[in-house]
This record gives structure tokens, sequence and C-alpha cells, in this order.
């Protein structure tokens, strides 16, 4: 442990990336003090405003405050991307660990299924599931990590080949412990390093793929102010109002950028060897 | 995105040649003034570039009600009748038509040697096919209600036919501005059921119309060609393109890049961003009511929206004025009943609703609403406290919930907004009855009868008057204004019928947004009247040092 | 699985016209939306076998696989272009960031491919489109311009090329950030393999040595990575071909979604999976075909 923060400690991007990412947590938290306007409250006397001292980013096309709306946003962004990547991890690791624990024709099928989930480009598999769902922010969670956790699955599956051999499985073994307790007590803090570095990685793709969503109009729904949608509803202005593009734009930008640098970050420090499973384009998300 | 695309067109160029809507020219500024070119002798040539937000879905557009399919589809068909620049019916393919005394029997004349894009002679046997077509239980066609009162179509020779009423049917001229079909090509398909497989509903459509079908490229375009043999004579514009380009934003950049002639602008692109010089040097921007109204509605089988003073009450705590500024910038009026001011059923002689909240307060009080400490409403110990459905892709109605719900907050009413895609909507909300409030949108056709919207008797689940709308006076209206036939007597019956939905307020009645097309300046010819701009899309037309493109 | 969503395919050809809803049952039993689930079910299994997705809702009623053939090529072509467009630029930076490790050059690519990765696609997209389309008058949103058939030959092809610049751009910014980054990676792992320090204390010069031994090696994982990352590169395509109304299977697909035409989402699905698996089958094959140590066991087999 000592030797991961030494080694995280020296890379100043991962740090940098994690108090980003603490600040927005902290901005996340206390939106609704941090907001200097109601954010949902629409004002047509004020519409298009560029920024001004009231309105330190402008306002919308029906004058809601910009700076207010972003900062509400990212508690749903936050949302979207721990939830799906709380129920993909969730997914990922009872189907890995079941796979690589029982191994034979479990396995077997289990990787199958992986393979099969990994053949559809995930934003086509998205969109078809949510044809079929009544839309909310839930729906949308839920499909998210529905869809992503393929590569939690493996990396379980992976480590837990490698560790049931090891000697302190194979001695709860003797012992008659349960399979379930020795997976819990015993495999699972040990895998829990790279699970860690794939649900930072997976963050911010799930924080992209409801941006992206949103914005095409499938993602959450408004009235609910998430960054997609404020950039969804910017596009008719944008010539007239970049302030109502840019910076949701920007906050997406350096959202997503923060976790990466955290994630690879954490990796790097945890062993310079994970690069090679975990995380290789999991940034992206489509 | 069906929705998005018909409601994007509305009153701009698809509904105005299809189902022949009204508009009345706003008298401020129907259109700006044209920059004055030296020549202006109508002359042939050039192509015209139109944008469509959505491809078409079938180019046999009986089948469908999307926008696009009806702006294209106006162009390669025609029918018997259709609307002039004020509204007023003329001969298209008939030449003329007469009502027998007692408006049960309705013949057509039609032109003499018509023919179709093949050459093939149009005779009055098509006009049955056309009929047989739509009625059949098989043919998907939106339009079957037009006909239900329709007991015969027939023939005489080829030139005339006698379409015969069940009972007098005040839509019943309206409705043959249908787009004529041809019989030598499609009856096999339709009477198999096939109609929508036939090869003209996709590559080689065969009409009457001005314009003849040359090819087409799935999500990309559609090019039309003028037609030399149109009884009205070959039209001047020589090409139409039109360029499927599914983003108003888009399409507005193209607009810029001239890569279109012509788009529906949004309100703020005609408000804030069209008003420089090089814009109005190229283009022409129009402006007029368009034939829809946005409302909001509610569920009056929930006990609390069956008061009439809760109803009421809303509609004075509504600032329309500001919902009009706020979400239009302006660019539409005040509805106060279901029918477009100017048109000939319309009357302002209503009860209307000025914004007063302290009127609305009261009302509320009356039917047993208090304020409680903190200021919310409540009744028997429950809160006032609902949620407002809408569809998604449509921007103005998402923002009228959003102002809607600040200015009942104001009244200490809750509201809560949900956004769902059109399908949905319409299945698990307003088909089951499933909602407490909707804002959403009628369109007025060009009749007046709206009898499937407020009659009691249309209330199941399919049908139409899904707010639960009842009130024997206005059933009565509505029974009389459909089955009288002569206009001075309708008129009555339908200004009854305002009077009645004005004072019971089964929806709030919002706003008609005007339609704002842009056409590029070469463009000469254009008339805006009532009918909006396209009605004489023929007479189009650009001065020949002007011409852009000269291929064809 | 068609009535476990919240909205019959049908209810889309209505509109809010008082005239259409009336007909929709008529539709439905035309469209076979009555028949039991299991039925349906079972059906639409045993025709996709045979591509025969049916037929679309929409009331162009076009089956479903020519709906997609159309557009399929415009899709594939795209992503050709893309993949092609990645290497070419992503293998010479990777290489040189591993060979020239912490130096500027590293540094800013290293930088470039964060915020490359960071970027959403859509935003950069429309920023693009006001920039390059708006601003300098490159072509905005389609394929050809409107005149196109009438353009000569030389200018159809310069034209068609000017409408994919943008599109192609937006689509590859993504994939350059990873695939430098993994090739810089691999490149790197292999530099410190003996072979390569055996090759360099023979003499050989390093052009050669990084050129013809390092190089080799270091792209065999880039062809797996490559089939890997199709999937990512044609999700991308619905983003793309959204923005810039380009008519491929991405757009089909959002409109389908849009008005729920479940024969067109369901066939769109497995047409892009079986793209995935074509696509994995070339890498294999490419794999083999310049891994010298497969090649030399297969001849040892032999």
């Amino acid at each position: 442990m000592r030797g991961f923060w030494r080694a995280f400690s020296r890379n100043k991007l991962a740090i940098g990336g994690g108090l980003v990412v603490a600040c927005l947590f902290a901005v996340a938290a206390t939106a609704p003090w941090l907001a200097p306007w109601d954010p949902n409250r629409p004002d047509v006397k004020k519409i298009l405003e560029p920024p001004s001292r009231q309105h330190w980013l402008g306002t919308d096309q029906i004058g809601r405050d910009v700076l207010s709306r972003l900062l509400y946003g990212s508690r749903i962004s936050l949302a979207v991307g721990f939830v799906s990547v709380g129920i993909a991890t969730a997914i990922g690791i009872l189907l890995g660990a079941t796979a690589g624990y029982h191994g034979g024709w479990m396995d077997g099928l289990i990787m199958r299924l992986v393979d099969l989930m990994l053949v559809f480009p995930r934003f086509f598999l998205l969109l078809a599931v949510l044809a079929f769902l009544t839309p909310s922010i839930w729906t949308i969670m839920a499909v998210i990590g529905l869809t992503g956790w393929m590569g939690v699955a493996r990396l379980v599956r992976a480590e837990f080949l490698t560790l049931k051999e090891r000697e302190f499985v194979l001695w709860s073994q003797s012992i008659g412990a349960s399979a379930v307790r020795i997976i819990w007590r015993h495999i699972l803090p040990n895998a829990m390093g790279p699970i860690l570095v794939a649900m930072t990685l997976g963050i911010p793709a799930a924080i992209l793929t409801e941006s992206g969503l949103s914005f095409l109009g499938l993602g959450v729904r408004p009235p609910y102010a998430t960054w997609g949608n404020i950039l969804n509803e910017g596009r008719d202005a944008i010539e007239l109002a970049w302030w109502q593009s840019l910076y949701p734009g920007l906050a997406i930008l350096i959202t997503v950028l923060s976790y990466n640098l955290l994630g690879e970050g954490i990796r790097d420090a945890l062993d310079p060897r994970l690069r090679q499973s975990v995380g290789r384009f999991g940034a992206r998300g489509r | 995105m069906s929705l998005r695309v018909s409601l994007g067109r509305l009153g701009v160029l698809a509904v105005l040649v299809a189902l022949g809507a009204g508009c009345t020219v706003d008298p401020e500024s129907a259109a700006e003034p044209a920059p004055l070119v030296a020549s202006t002798k109508p002359a042939y040539g050039d192509t015209y570039i139109d944008a469509l937000l959505g491809d078409i879905s079938s180019l046999i557009p009986t089948i469908t009600s999307d926008g696009a399919s009806h702006t294209v589809g106006g162009l390669i068909y025609s029918g018997l009748v259709r609307f002039d620049k004020n509204l007023v019916p003329e001969g298209d393919l008939a030449e003329s038509w007469t009502f027998s005394p007692d408006c049960r029997r309705l013949t057509f004349r039609l032109r003499p040697n018509l023919t179709w894009h093949d050459g093939q002679p149009f005779t009055a046997d098509d006009v049955v096919f056309t009929w047989r077509t739509i009625i059949d239980p098989k043919t998907p066609s939106p339009y079957k209600a037009d006909y239900a009162s329709v007991e015969s179509v027939d023939a005489e020779g080829p030139g005339v036919v006698h379409v015969n009423y069940r009972e007098p049917y005040a839509k019943a001229l309206t409705s043959w501005s249908t787009y004529m079909l041809p019989r030598h090509l499609l009856e096999p398909y339709v009477q198999e059921g096939r109609i929508r497989e036939a090869p003209q509903n996709w590559s080689a459509p065969v009409g009457t119309g001005p314009y003849r079908f040359v090819s087409r490229r799935a999500g990309e375009r559609i090019v039309l060609t003028a037609n030399a043999d149109y009884w009205e004579g070959r039209p001047h514009l020589s090409r139409v393109v039109y360029r499927v380009i599914p983003s108003q934003a888009t399409t507005f950049l193209e607009l810029k890049a001239k890569g279109v002639d012509s788009a529906a602008l949004t309100a703020l692109q005609y408000q804030r961003q069209t008003d420089y010089p090089a814009f109005k040097r190229a283009y022409t921007k129009f402006r007029y009511p368009s034939n829809a109204y946005t409302y909001f509605g509610f569920n009056l089988k929930d006990p609390r929206f069956a008061d009439r003073r809760v109803r009421q009450a809303f509609a004075h705590a509504i600032n329309k004025r500001e919902l009009i500024d706020g979400v239009i910038l302006g660019l539409g009026r005040e509805a106060t009943g279901p029918y477009k001011p100017g048109t000939w059923a319309y009357t302002d002689k209503v009860k209307t609703y000025p914004y007063d909240m302290d009127r609305a307060r009261r009302l509320l009080a009356e039917a047993g609403w208090e304020r409680n400490a903190d200021g919310r409403l409540v009744k028997d110990g429950k809160p006032f406290t609902f949620e407002i459905v809408t569809n998604q892709g449509n921007d103005e109605r998402k923002k009228i919930a959003e102002i809607i719900q600040s200015q009942l907050h104001e009244l200490g009413v809750g509201v809560e907004i949900r956004i769902i895609e059109w399908a949905a909507l319409l299945k698990e909300y307003i088909r089951k009855r499933r909602f407490e409030a909707i804002v959403l949108g009628w369109g007025t056709g060009i009749d007046p009868d709206q009898f499937v919207i407020w009659h009691s008797s249309q209330q199941a689940p399919e049908q139409m008057n899904h707010i639960g709308y009842a009130n024997p006076e206005a059933d009565a209206a509505l029974e009389r204004g459909r089955a009288a036939c002569v206009r001075e007597e309708r008129v009555k019956h339908y200004h009854r019928l305002q009077e009645i939905l004005a004072e019971d307020q089964p929806i709030v009645f919002l706003y008609f947004r005007d339609a704002l097309p842009v056409v590029s300046s070469r463009i000469h010819g254009i008339d805006p009247g009532p009918n909006g701009i396209t009605f004489n899309f023929t007479k189009w037309f650009v001065p020949r040092p002007l011409h852009r493109y000269t291929a064809g | 699985m068609i009535h476990l969503a919240p909205g019959d395919p049908t209810e889309l050809i209505g509109s809010e016209d008082p005239t259409t809803i009336q007909s929709l049952e008529q539709v439905r039993k035309l469209y076979g939306l009555d028949q039991p689930l299991p039925v349906q079910y079972w059906n639409w299994l045993k025709r996709v076998v045979l591509l025969d997705f049916g037929r679309s809702f929409q009331p162009d009623g076009r089956p479903v696989i020519d709906k997609i053939a159309e557009r399929l090529p415009v899709t594939l072509l795209l992503n050709l272009i893309e993949m092609v467009i990645i290497l070419l630029i992503a293998i010479p930076i990777g290489v040189r960031s591993a060979t020239h490790q912490y130096s500027t050059f590293d540094k800013v690519t290293t930088l470039f491919v964060f915020i490359g990765f960071a970027t959403p696609d859509f935003w950069l997209a429309v920023l693009l489109q006001i920039l390059f389309g708006s601003q300098f008058g490159w072509p905005i949103s389609g394929l050809r311009h409107p005149m196109w058939e009438y353009l000569p030959f030389w200018r159809q092809q310069w034209d068609f090329i000017s409408h994919l610049i943008l599109p192609v751009t937006v689509a590859t910014f993504g994939g350059l950030a990873g695939f430098s980054r993994y090739m810089r990676q691999s490149m790197l792992e292999v530099i410190r393999q003996d072979y390569i320090q055996s090759a360099r204390a023979k003499g050989l010069d390093e052009r050669t040595v990084i050129g013809k031994h390092a190089l080799r090696n270091a792209l065999l994982p880039i062809v797996t990575i490559l089939g890997l990352s199709l999937p990512g590169l044609i999700g991308g395509s619905v983003i793309v071909e959204t923005i810039f109304a380009i008519p491929g299977m991405g757009q089909l697909m959002v409109q389908s979604v849009f008005a729920r035409d479940y024969p067109v989402i369901m066939g769109n699905l497995v047409i892009v999976a079986a793209l995935t698996l074509g696509a994995n089958l070339v890498a294999d094959l490419t794999y083999s075909a310049i891994d010298p140590r497969i090649r030399v066991s297969r001849r040892g087999r032999r």
C-alpha cells in the first residue's frame, strides 16, 4: 500500500485529476448552495443574455441561468456515472467470479455471453434497448450499466483464475469454507485493485455516453438539467449564444479528462503491468 | 421523428399543398419587401432547392400523414379541387362541380385531355379507383374518416363523377382535394392489399401534378423535374431538389451557405439571426399564422380538473403574452378557441381570461383550494400537485411546460414535467387516459368541423376526445354545424361552439404560432395570402439573369 | 419483445391531425402485431438467418434489408477511411513517442491523447460545423452537392471527398488518440526486448532496427486492437452521421428508434454485429499473415 502511495504521489497528472474529481464531488454536493439562481426558473425577460456579473455564464433560451444549470447538471452526470458503473461492476463481479471460480461449462457459457455482448457496438445496443423502454433517468443508468459489464467480468475472471490456486484459497477450501465465503472474504479483496481501476475508467465513459444520448434527445429527459441536455438545447442558438454550448462541453471534457488521468494514475501505481488488461479503450464508451 | 417532421413543416409547405390549410397574412409583416431586380419577366429554368427535416416515408402520400411525404407528393400529384390564395376552393383536375339542392350529391366535371405522367389518360375511373383505394380496409390510409358518409362514387363516362352522401357532409368538397391515384398502375396492388409495395410508392410515382419524379437517394435527396404536359402549362422552375437535413440548426447553416433556397425558421432565427444586410439581400422572409394551435389540456376525469373553476383559474394564472414572448419571441397570437383568427368560423366575441393572479386565487378558493402556511394550495389535506406530459423532440412544448410550471408555482400549485417520445406518449398516456395534464397541439384543417375532437361520443381509447370533454350544448353545436349545408348557417353553430368552449376552458388555448418560411430572393412570383405561400408554386420563377443552376 | 415497449409502432403513423388516429387498428392487423408474442418472436428468428428482417413499419413498408443495404456502403466507407487515417497517423506518432520517450513530442502527444479521449464527439462536431462550414464555406452536411449529378466527373469526386472531411475528422479524433497511445506502449515494450538490444549490438543502424524489427513486432497487437475497437468506431457513426446528415446506418438507427420502427432496429443491430464479427475475422487473418511465429508453426505443421 505504501508503495502504491509513493508511486501515485509522483504522478502529478493523476493527482491533478484526483483533485478535480474531488472538487466535482464537492460541487455536486453543494450545488443548491453554490448555484446563484434556481436552475429551472425561466425568466422570459432575460432570454439568451451573454455572460454578465449577474449571470456569470449567461442565460439560456428561456432565461435560465446557465451556471446554475451546469452546477445542478454535475449531480446528474456524477449520479449517472456512479450508478451505471455500479450496476456494471456488480454484474461483472458476479458473472466474472462465477465463471472464474466455477470453471467448466459455466465458465464457457458466461464467456460466450461476454463475447456475444462485445460483438454489438455499444451505442447501437443502447439505442436498441432504449427503444423498448419508458424513458427516465433510471432506465438510462440501468441500460448504460447493463451494456458495460463485460470488461469487468473478464477482468474478475482472470484474477480469479490466478488467485484460486494460491495457498490461502486452497487452505480455506480444505477446511470446508463455502464458495461464497471464499469468494467474498479472500478472492475479492485481492482483486479489488483492478476492479477499482476499471470503475474509475468506466465512470467517464458512462458520462460521455449519457451526454451523447441526451444530445441526441434519447438520454435523460428535460427538465433535468444535464450537460448533454444543455448542449442539446444550445445547439439551435450556438452562433448566437456560444456560452450555452461552450461551457457544458468544457465541463464534460474536464470531467472525463480528470477521471481518466486519475484512473490511469491509480492503475500505474498499482501495477504497471495492468495496462495490458484494464482500460485500453475503456474511456470512450462507444 | 414523424411528429417533428410534420410539425416543423406544418403551415409552411407540407400541409398547405396537401391538406389545403388556411393562413391569414399578418398585416404588419406579411412579407418584407423583396429587393427590386431589373428583370422580373417570368422565365423558365433554374433549380429550386428545398430542405426536408426528415426523409419522405412514402411516395403515395394517401397512405401516410408525415409532412415531408405530403410536401413532395403535393408537387407530383393533384386532386379534383384545390384552394386558392384566399382559401376559396377552385377546380384542379375538375373543371367545375355542383351540389344537389339537398347537399347529398356532389357532381364533378373533369377537365378534358388530362394525362398521367406516363402519358395515359386521366379519367373518371381513376377518381372512383382513388376512393375505393382509400376506403379499402386493406389500405392503411389515415384519411378514411373523410369518406365515411360517402354512399357511392359513380363515373358517368370518362369526364363526370357523381359522389353520393348518406347525409349532408360539410367537408365533402374539401375531402376531394385528395391526390388522385392511377388505376392502370396501382389496381392489382390495391386489390391484394399491397399498395405499400407498389413501385409507385418507392421509386416510380406517377401522378397528374406539375412535377415529375426523377430520382431519389434514401436519406439524402429527392429530385423532381417540371411536367411539360401539366394542364396549367409547364411550371417555371425547371427542377426541384429536396435535401433531407434532419435538424433545423443544420438547415439554417446550409441556408446561410446557400446550400438550400428555402427553410422554415425558428423564432430565434427569425428574430435574432436574420436581420443583417447580407441575409436580407439573399432571402425574403415571410410570416403568417400557421394553422395549428398549442394547448394546455387537462384530464377532465380527474375530479380536480372536472371543476370548471380550477380550469378557469389556470387560464387566468397563465400569462399567455409572456408565454408567447418567451417561447416563440412574440411570433404568434393568443388563441381564444380552436379556430384561427381571420378564418370564417372564428369569432372573438367570447369570454377571455386576462392574466390575473387575484382572480385565479379567488376561483381556486371558491373551488375549495386553500393556501397553507407554506404557500401551497391544499384541499382536504392534500396538496395540489400534478404532472404535465408532453412529447420529446418539440422544444416549444418543452419550454411551455417549463414556463407553466413556474407560473403555477406562484399560485402554490406544484407541477412536475415528463417528456416522452411520441409513440410512448400516445399509447401509455393519451390512449389509456393516464395523464393529469398535457401540452400538445391540434392542427386546424380548412373546414371548421371539429366533431372528432369535442363531441362527447368520441371518447373511446382510439378516438380523439382524450381529455374526456362532454357538454350537451357543444355536442348540439357540433352536430348541427356538420350537417348544415350553407355556410351562413354553419357560422352560427361554430360561434356558439366557441362561446361554450371559452366558458368551459376544457383546455387552456395558448397560441397560434406563426409560420416563418424564408425563400431565396432570386425566386419571384411569390404571392403571400391567407393560404400561405406555396399554393402558387408553379408560378414561381427566377428571372433569367439571376439563374443560379443552369443544368436542365 | 415488441410488446414490452410503451409505444406500438403503428401509432407513429398517426400525427395530430384529427383524421389520422382512427385507422391504427387496421394498420396493426396489417403488420401482424395482433399475433401471440412467441409466434412473432419465432418467426422473426427464423427469418433472421435468411437476412429477412421483415418490412419496415414506416409507410413505405420496404424490406428492412433493402433499407440497410442502401445505407451500409456509406457507413462502411466512412469507417474504412477512418481506420486507414487512424493507422497512417497513429503509427508514426506512437513510434516517435516511444523512441523519444519523455521528449517534448512525447509529452505533447500524450496531452493530445488525453484531450482526444475526453472530447465529446458531438460537441466537437457541432463546433467544427460552425467553424469550418459556416465561417470558411466547407460543406456543412450531406454527402453531395445538390447539383452533384450535373458536375463533371472529377468535380464530383472532389465534391464527395470534401463532404467527408469534417465527419471523418470528428470520427477519427478519439480513435487516433487511443491508437497512438497504444502504439507507443506496444513499441516501448518491444524496444526493451533482448532481440532489439542484440540487433543494436550487432551494429545495425537504428533506422533498420526500429523500422524493420521493432515496428513489425509492435504492430502485431495493434492488429488485434483494431479488430476489437471496430465496434467502437462503428458506434461513433451514430453521432457523426446524425449531426452531419449522412444517410448511413447510424442515422437510420437513431431515426428508427424515434419512430419505434422495430424491424429496422433489430435488423440494424444484427447487421452491425455481423460486421464486427467479419472485421474480427479479418484481423485474425491479418495477424497470422504478419506474425512470423504463426507462419513458422504453420509451415512446420505441413
